[in-house]
Parts: structure tokens; C-alpha cells; sequence
């Protein structure tokens, strides 16, 4: 990996005063507290959808596809929509870890685990709709070639639906595996601070016994970069599977040369508008915004900007290569696109797709997240049409006109695609509360040379490790000694105080300390004892300090630091 | 400062004296008239065995098809030292482009480890002048029917071709010549705005003219992602002027992509051992050998990708592209596949080797002839058609442009210090490790 030297001109990836240590804290702490009052509204709103979802599924698989709005000619709309968006929205977590990963990109650390997550969800609804839009989903098992009863019948490998079905199996079990790999030391990290003992057995368990030794790190790093010399590829070839089930097919709109590339530039846009939509969120209610910068914002805008101006090329050169080709039916495929009965769709998705992200270059409107937000579900909003777009008007109308058509979906279609939807926030919205949103380990490996704190120091030319001779001997001491009498006791307490900061009564005010969670009224008498009495003194808290309290106090040994008292008092300090 | 080495430059010139000749006698010993012609195929029937010549006898009735087919043969041959002057001459050109977009990448994005290069990718892009005017002087002789290229150009061909009548739009002298004008001012331009401003920073002693690259680059590659696909078509898609295909632009790109770093990892090495570029590491050699192995991976994707939709819907239209391809250019035609995919997929796999630099020289050698031989394998079927071959014009093509190439390159190499002196990020790259 690239040396801890930075050229200075690079803003810091991780904001504000933050050690390693902090680090865990902060990303600790959503899976450690308990879930508030919005999560569940949120998630049962989510699981209501789910639940909805299940409901048009069983419908249709009991009655028959009958219940779409499907019919002769227009045999893939909603069905094939939904599943390619949800494939194409997938692609992003991949991107942000591999394809970053191989480019040396530091940004990527704070967002590759949510994106992962984001790819498995998503792919996971993908998934379901080749299952469902099977006329006998029950005999789907066939498109495996398993040695069989039927002397050996077999498939037939020349189809790019079997194809499918091996490019997103494979998609989703590199991608799982790639994602629970990079989850090892973080979920060791919070098995290691976790106090009850189911969790503790949980995180066990999904942490496979992750100690960190310098031969398992040296692995865990090989392994990421081959797992990610082998995701790109995958990447690649997922989407561009996906896009040969239109461009292998000899349909005017569907038959074109440039569908692998551009559906795969379509999957990164989209899937990175879908990555800024949920950490928009993510950082506002976890508190990452130390962590998902307005800089991490502004990068996914620039590549969603890139991406879109690809996507842009790709359909003025459709259009160009549609008129020079001289056919007739390719001309009117895209001339019914934008003038036939499905033309607002099309301009729906031209102005998300095209014009919408080209206002990115002006620096003011992509560090905005109100915008960014507002963009990046546009953007969702126009990959979708896109699909749609180029599903049903190429099927619609097509060779003879005999057979045009027209498709409205029925509410099953609808529902099933609401769904999905409800499935990957049910999902995401317990990963959230679960999983450690941002590879801490990750992170702190960029710590040192992308944190605020280290740049200032280094700015500052200051020594990046400072040992605080004083205090550090004297609670070594101490400990050492550990004997209970008066003047051991009264030395703590100045030591601690030396730190914290002692308490002018004359000047300040005294803090409600209750107001943190973990203090009670008979702590915040001790700690006013001790002379602890503003939400300043307790946010200067930090392991050291921690131990001494323990010491002074006897009481909870733990407790303080388990809480996080420093981070919820810096906060309740801010608030005032 | 780098000092032209006399061996080099001499060499160069000597490069450019052969290949001049090389095709001077291609010229001269192309057919004048279509006997002469007909006495050029027959004499190669000979050698072949005779085997054509017995075929031909058995349709000996068909005198007015014959007449055609011998003047359509008698083109072919005439086009053939244009052809061997137009693929060396953009295959060139194309290289000079492909590092121009590689660098503008790299400035733009805010590489930290490349900065050490940038002098090298610089001096390269200069070639884009008298490529670029190579390649223009020949496409406005095209126009003027110096040879047959471009079907579409000929009058009389677009008079009986409904299909050409339709397309003359877009396909039509004037605006072909003002839009390759354009194309190559605008990537001119760039390339002597960026090298300005990239000289003025190693003496400024702020980061304003840094900055201004950094937009300037952004903005190139946003006309480069227009232009250089509409390039393609003009100057390669529309030699088969009845055929498209919506991804060529971005095959077309891979490969001057790819060709590219090649080039400036190949000249960086010979920089690098005759000490010139200290502070060039291993590391910056394997990250350029990782490009070169990562794009030739990506051309390969293109390539199959519009090579096994073309073939899986086998629409008439469309296919005779790979028909005509297949039958009169096997070896070529999957020759190259095997030199720009198999050869760096199994060479530069291992990252050990990404380090050993003359392992890199030969993986580039083999990957240039490769990307050579897919220009090629675009423009002589439909130049030439099976009267390819590559002979005297074709090999003095390639080494006048690489003699030219080389002179130019290394000239400009001599203008300005190798190593930039302050760029924000140069203490990065001088750092890089891998």
C-alpha cells in the first residue's frame, strides 16, 4: 500500500479530534445502543411493503402471470425492469470495493461497507425475479445442468437467461464472501467490547476468531486484493451479461453493440446514486459525519457526474448510429422512443439521466447534500425509466405492426416491485443496527496519514505520538500499589483533575451530569465530589482517565467507558 | 536535461529514410491500370500454385462480372501502399492520443503517484502535431481521390449506393475534413495548454497554474469523450462505409488506450537506465504494467463484446463485417486476440514480473504489434479486401512513423527537465511505493 507520506494539499478524510480509539467508539456505537422510536416506524414500514410484496408473489405463483399486465408481445416489462435495476444498483458496493480498492482510492474506506451491504441487498431482490416471472417457477431447478433421470437432458448454454443465472449466483457469492472477509476484524472489534453475553457469543461467532496477528493481516490483504482483482471483472461481466439479454436479440432498440459498456456505466450510476441516497441518511442518524464527509459526498457526485456523461454519450451515439445505419426499423425504434405513446418516459429518463448529474460541475451544487440527496434519487428515479424505456418501447412496437401494443402494469406489478423495495430497507435497516457500518480497520489505516488531527500535528510539525511521562507513571504507580489510604486516593483525584480540568464555581455553572446516560444521582454526586461538574470536564474523559475514575469510585468498573461519557457529554456540550 | 543520445537520434533518421523507401516502391509498384493489375494477381496465382486461376477459368463466360471484379481487385491494389501509409500513420497518432487521454486522466483525477511522468506522457503527446498532420495531409488527399479509401468520397460510387446517399449528411468531404480539423485542434490545444502550464509550474511559486491544468484537463476529457468517438467513425467505422457499430468508438478507444501507457512505460524504462529519471521506481513501472494488463483486459472485453453480438444475431447487415474478416484475415484477425489478450493476461498476471522492466519492454513489444495489427485488421478489408499482405509498404509504414515517432518524442524530451519540479503532488510520487 501506498507510504503514510500525504501531499498536504489533500483534505482529511477523517474530521475533527479523532484517535483510534474514538474511531471504535464512534462505529461501535449504533450497534451497541439500543434502536430508537424513528428506526422502528421506519422498519415497520419497510416490513409492512415486505410483507405486501409477499403477498402480489404468492398471488401471482397461485394464480398465474395472468395477473401482470404483461401480454403477446410485450412479454418482459416490470418483471425485467425491477430486475435489472436492482442488479444495476447493486453494482456500486462492488465498485466502491474493488475497483477503488485496486485504484489506491482512501475515500472508499468510510462507504465500502454500506455499499457492500447495498450490493447484497439489492442483488438479493434482483434475484427474486427470475424466479417469479417464470411461468412454473417451481420447476426453476431445471436451468441447472444436473445429471438427471431424463437421460441426462441438459440446458442449453447458448442463452444469455442461463447465462444470468450463472453470472448473478456467482455475483453474489463473491460478493458475500468478499463482504464478510472485510467484516471479520470489525465484528472482533465488537466482540471484544461486548458486555452482554449473547452478544458477545453473536460476535463470536460471526467473527470466526479474529485475532489480528500480523500473518492474518498480511492474508486478509492479499486475500482483499485478489478478491477485488476478481470482483472488477465479475463487475463487468455481471452487468454486461445482463445487458446481452437484449443485445444477443435481433429487436430494432435491443440489438446494439455498445449495450455491455453502457449498462455497466449505467450500474455505477445508478448504484452510486442509491449509495449517496442511503448515507445522506446513514451519517445523519449513525453520527458518522466525522467519517462520511461532505468530501465523500462530493466525490460520489463526481463520479456520478462521470458516469452519467458516459450513459449521455452512449445514448447520442444510439441515436446517431440509428440514423447513419439507414435501417428502418432501428430509425423508427428511436423515433417512437421519443415520440410514440411512451415519449414521457423517455424524457423522464433523458432529463434524470443526462441533464440532472451535469450540474454537478459546479462545485457549489455538488458539496450541497440537500441537492445531492435530491439528485441522487432523480438519478434512481431515471435508471429505472431507462430500463423500461428500453424494454417495453422496443417491444411494443416492433417488425410487423400487426403486432404493436401497449403496456400498463397492473397493481400485482406494482406491488411486487413496492416489495422489493420494503426487502432491501428491512434488510438494510437491520444491517444498520447490526453490522459496523465503516470498516473501522480500514479507517484506522488511514488514520494516521488522512485524520484532522494527525494533518494539523503534521501541519504543525509536531511528533504524531506524544507519551505523557506524568501521568502515565504516576496511575502505573498507583496501581501498583494499590492500597485504598487518603493520600493515593487524593492523588488520583488532582491527577485526574490535571486532565479534566478543575471546576471555578465563581465562573461556571454547574451541568445536569444526569443528563448522560449511564449517571445516576448517586454518580453525580461522586463525581461532583471528585469536582466533576460540567459536560466539559467529562468529554475530556479518555481511557486513562476512565481507569482512574474506576479507581477512585470502586464502583462499576467499566461502566463509564463502555458508555461512551466523553462522546454523549461532547455532544450534550455542543447542544448547549 | 535530457541530451538526445547520437545513437538514437541517427537511428531514427535512418528509420525514417528506410521506411520512406519502403514505401516509395510500394507506390511505385502499385498498378497503374487494371491490367497491369490483372498481371499482379495472376503472377501471385502462380505462386500460390494456380489454384485460383482454375476456378476462375470455370466462370469464364461471365466476362462483364469479370470486368468489374478485376477493376474492384485493380482498386484494392492501388489502395494498398495508401492503406499501409494510412494504418502506420494512425497507429501512431493513436498512441500519442492515448497517452494524451491517460495523462489527462491522471491530472484530473489527482493521481499521487504518477506526477514523476508526467514529463515523459508530455513528451509523447507532442507527436500529436505531426501525427496529427500526417494523418490530416492524408485524409484531405483521400478527399481529393488520390486513392480509394473511403468509398464514400467517390462520387460515382455514392450515385448507384442509396444507402450512401442517405448517410451523405454526415459522410460527406466538407464536413468530414472540418470536423477532423476541429478534433485534432482541440486535443492540440489541450496538449500545448497543459504542457504550458505544467513548465510554468515548476517556477511559480504558487498552485494557480496547477489548478488551471486540473481544469483544463477535466474539460479535455469531456471533448475527448465526444470527438475521439466520433473520430472513430469517420476516420476508421466509415472505410466500410454500409457498416456500424455503436460500441466501435469506445473499442476504438480501448486500444489507443492500451497502446498508450505501453508507450510511456516502454520509454520511461529506457528514460530510467540511462539514468535520467532517478526517482522513477519499480513501484511507478508496476502500476504502468498493471494498466497495460488491466486495459488490455478491458480491450478484450470490447472486442468480444462487439464481436459476439454481431455474431450471436448474425443480421446480414452487420455480420459480412466479421464474414470478410474471418475468411480473408484469420491469422491476423485472431492472431491479434491472442497477442492483446492471452499474452498480457499470462505475462503480467504475476506481480513480481509487473517489476522486472525489460519482462515489461517485451510484454509492450508484443502488445504494440498486437494493437498495430488490429488497426489493421479495421481498415485493409475494406481497403484492400484478400489482397492484403504484409510486405515492403506495410513495414516501411510502421518504420517511418516509428522513426518520426521516436525523433519527435525524444526532441521534446530534451526541451524541458525530466522530473517536474513542483507539483503539490510530486512528494507523493517521488515516495510511491507498492
Amino acid at each position: 500500500m501506498a507510504s503514510h507520506y500525504e501531499a498536504p494539499i489533500r483534505k482529511p478524510l477523517v474530521l475533527g479530534d479523532k484517535g483510534y480509539h474514538d474511531v471504535s467508539v464512534d462505529i461501535a456505537a449504533p450497534v451497541e445502543r439500543r434502536a430508537n422510536k424513528q428506526w422502528w416506524i421506519v422498519f415497520s414500514i419497510a416490513l409492512a411493503a415486505f410483507l405486501w410484496g409477499i403477498g402480489c408473489i404468492v398471488y401471482t405463483i397461485s394464480t398465474g402471470i395472468g395477473t401482470w399486465g404483461l401480454n403477446k408481445t410485450v412479454g418482459w416489462a416490470w418483471d425485467i425492469t425491477n430486475f435489472v435495476w436492482w442488479v444495476g444498483i447493486g453494482h456500486a458496493g462492488t465498485l466502491i470495493s474493488a475497483v477503488l480498492l485496486l485504484f489506491r482510492q482512501k475515500w472508499r474506506m468510510a462507504i465500502n461497507r454500506s455499499a457492500e451491504a447495498m450490493t447484497i441487498f439489492s442483488v438479493i431482490q434482483a434475484g427474486l425475479f427470475p424466479i417469479i416471472h417464470m411461468g412454473r417457477p417451481w420447476l426453476g431447478y431445471w436451468v441447472l445442468p444436473i445429471p438427471n433421470q431424463f437421460g441426462s437432458l441438459w440446458v442449453n448454454f447458448n442463452s444469455p437467461l442461463l447465462w444470468d443465472v450463472f453470472a448473478i449466483s456467482t455475483y453474489l457469492s463473491v460478493s458475500l464472501v468478499f463482504w464478510w472477509t472485510g467484516l471479520l476484524p470489525d465484528f472482533a472489534m465488537i466482540r471484544d467490547r461486548a458486555v452482554k453475553p449473547f452478544q458477545k457469543k453473536i460476535y463470536s461467532l460471526v467473527s470466526f476468531g479474529w485475532t489480528g496477528r500480523a500473518k492474518d493481516w498480511q492474508r486478509f490483504e492479499e486475500v482483499s486484493l485478489v478478491l477485488a482483482g476478481l470482483a472488477t471483472p465479475l463487475v463487468l461481466s455481471v452487468h454486461t451479461i445482463v445487458s446481452f439479454d437484449f443485445a444477443t436479440s435481433v429487436i430494432p432498440g435491443w440489438h446494439t453493440t455498445i449495450f455491455p459498456p453502457y449498462f455497466v456505466a449505467g450500474a455505477i450510476f445508478s448504484g452510486f446514486a442509491m449509495v449517496q441516497t442511503l448515507l445522506i441518511i446513514m451519517r445523519k442518524v449513525c453520527r458518522l459525519e466525522a467519517y462520511i464527509t461532505v468530501q465523500h459526498i462530493e466525490l460520489m457526485n463526481i463520479v456520478i457526474m462521470i458516469t452519467g456523461s458516459i450513459v449521455g454519450c452512449a445514448y447520442i451515439t444510439e441515436l446517431f448510429i440509428a440514423w447513419y445505419s439507414g435501417v428502418e426499423y432501428e430509425q423508427y425504434a428511436f423515433l417512437n422512443r421519443a415520440t410514440g405513446p411512451y415519449w414521457w418516459s423517455y424524457l423522464l429518463m433523458m432529463s434524470c439521466n443526462v441533464l440532472s448529474p451535469q450540474i454537478m460541475w459546479f462545485k457549489k451544487i455538488r458539496t450541497s447534500i440537500v441537492v445531492s440527496f435530491i439528485i441522487s434519487i432523480v438519478v434512481n428515479i431515471g435508471m429505472w425509466f431507462e430500463r423500461f424505456v428500453i424494454i417495453v418501447t422496443s417491444l411494443h412496437r416492433d417488425y410487423l405492426p400487426s403486432s404493436w401494443t401497449m403496456f400498463s402494469p397492473t397493481f400485482v406489478d406494482i406491488g411486487i416491485f413496492i416489495g422489493t423495495i420494503g426487502f432491501f430497507f428491512t434488510l438494510f435497516l437491520l444491517y444498520a443496527r447490526t453490522f459496523p457500518v465503516i470498516a473501522q480497520a480500514e479507517v484506522k489505516s488511514i488514520l494516521k496519514s488522512s485524520g484532522e488531527r494527525y494533518k494539523k500535528l503534521r501541519d504543525a510539525g509536531q511528533p504524531l505520538y506524544q507519551i505523557n511521562k506524568g501521568a502515565n507513571v504516576t496511575s502505573s504507580v498507583t496501581e501498583a500499589e494499590s492500597t485504598t489510604d487518603d493520600d493515593t486516593g487524593t492523588e488520583k483525584v488532582s491527577s485526574l483533575l490535571d486532565t479534566l480540568g478543575s471546576f471555578d464555581a465563581t465562573k461556571e455553572t454547574a451541568d445536569d451530569l444526569k443528563k448522560v446516560k449511564g449517571i445516576g444521582p448517586q454518580m453525580e454526586q461522586t463525581l461532583n465530589q471528585i469536582g466533576i461538574f460540567t459536560f466539559a470536564q467529562v468529554s475530556r474523559m479518555t481511557e486513562k482517565e476512565y481507569n482512574l475514575l474506576d479507581e477512585i469510585t470502586g464502583s462499576f468498573p467499566g461502566r463509564a467507558q463502555r458508555d461512551d461519557w466523553a462522546g454523549q457529554a461532547n455532544r450534550l456540550n455542543n447542544k448547549d | 536535461m535530457y541530451t538526445f543520445s547520437n545513437r538514437l537520434k541517427i537511428g531514427s533518421i535512418i528509420l525514417m529514410i528506410l521506411g520512406a523507401i519502403g514505401l516509395g516502391i510500394g507506390f511505385v509498384s502499385a498498378p497503374s491500370t487494371v491490367e497491369e493489375a490483372k498481371e499482379m494477381v495472376a503472377a501471385q496465382d502462380d505462386g500460390h500454385g494456380g489454384g485460383h486461376e482454375a476456378a476462375a477459368s470455370e466462370h469464364g463466360e461471365e466476362v462483364a462480372h469479370d470486368a468489374s471484379h478485376d477493376e474492384h481487385v485493380f482498386h484494392q491494389l492501388q489502395n494498398r501502399p495508401w492503406s499501409a501509409l494510412y494504418v502506420a500513420a494512425f497507429f501512431f497518432f493513436m498512441i500519442a492520443l492515448g497517452v494524451l487521454a491517460f495523462y489527462a486522466v491522471q491530472r484530473a483525477s489527482q493521481a499521487g503517484w504518477s506526477p514523476m511522468l508526467f514529463r515523459v506522457m508530455e513528451g509523447i503527446t507532442a507527436y500529436l502535431v505531426p501525427g496529427g498532420i500526417a494523418v490530416f495531409v492524408i485524409l484531405v488527399l483521400s478527399v481529393l481521390h488520390m486513392n480509394h479509401m473511403f468509398p464514400w468520397m467517390d462520387a460515382d460510387v455514392v450515385a448507384h449506393d442509396k444507402l450512401l446517399q442517405n448517410k451523405a449528411g454526415y459522410l460527406n468531404p466538407t464536413f468530414f475534413l472540418i470536423r477532423a480539423a476541429i478534433f485534432l485542434g482541440g486535443w492540440i490545444l489541450y496538449r500545448e495548454y497543459s504542457r504550458k502550464f505544467s513548465l510554468a509550474q515548476d517556477e511559480a511559486d504558487d498552485n494557480s497554474n496547477f489548478k488551471k491544468n486540473f481544469r483544463i484537463s477535466a474539460a479535455f476529457l469531456v471533448f475527448y469523450l465526444i470527438s475521439e468517438s466520433i473520430m472513430s467513425w469517420d476516420w476508421i467505422m466509415s472505410v466500410d462505409p454500409h457498416w456500424f457499430s455503436t460500441l466501435f468508438g469506445w473499442y476504438v478507444f480501448a486500444s489507443m488506450f492500451v497502446s498508450g501507457i505501453t508507450v510511456i512505460a516502454m520509454v520511461s524504462i529506457y528514460l530510467k537506465s540511462k539514468g535520467y529519471l532517478p526517482d522513477v521506481n519499480d513501484s511507478h513501472i508496476h502500476d504502468l504494467a498493471k494498466f497495460m494488463f488491466g486495459i488490455s483486459i478491458f480491450w478484450t472485453y470490447l472486442w468480444f463484446g462487439q464481436f459476439m453480438l454481431i455474431w450471436y444475431a448474425n443480421i446480414p447487415e452487420e455480420v459480412t463485417y466479421f464474414v470478410t474478416r474471418i475468411e480473408d484475415y484469420k491469422l491476423p484477425f485472431f492472431g491479434m486476440v491472442a497477442m492483446n489478450f492471452v499474452f498480457p493476461l499470462l505475462l503480467l498476471m504475476n506481480s513480481d514480473y509487473k517489476r522486472v522492466n525489460w519482462f515489461v519492454i517485451m510484454a509492450g513489444i508484443v502488445i504494440l504489434a498486437g494493437h498495430y495489427l488490429d488497426v489493421f485488421n479495421m481498415i485493409m478489408p475494406a481497403t484492400v479486401g484478400d489482397q492484403w499482405y504484409i510486405g515492403i509498404p506495410e513495414i516501411g509504414g510502421i518504420l517511418f512513423f516509428a522513426g518520426l515517432f521516436i525523433f519527435w518524442v525524444f526532441r521534446t524530451l530534451t526541451k524541458a527537465p525530466l522530473q517536474p519540479k513542483r507539483n503539490p503532488y510530486i512528494e507523493e510520487s517521488r515516495q510511491f511505493h507498492y
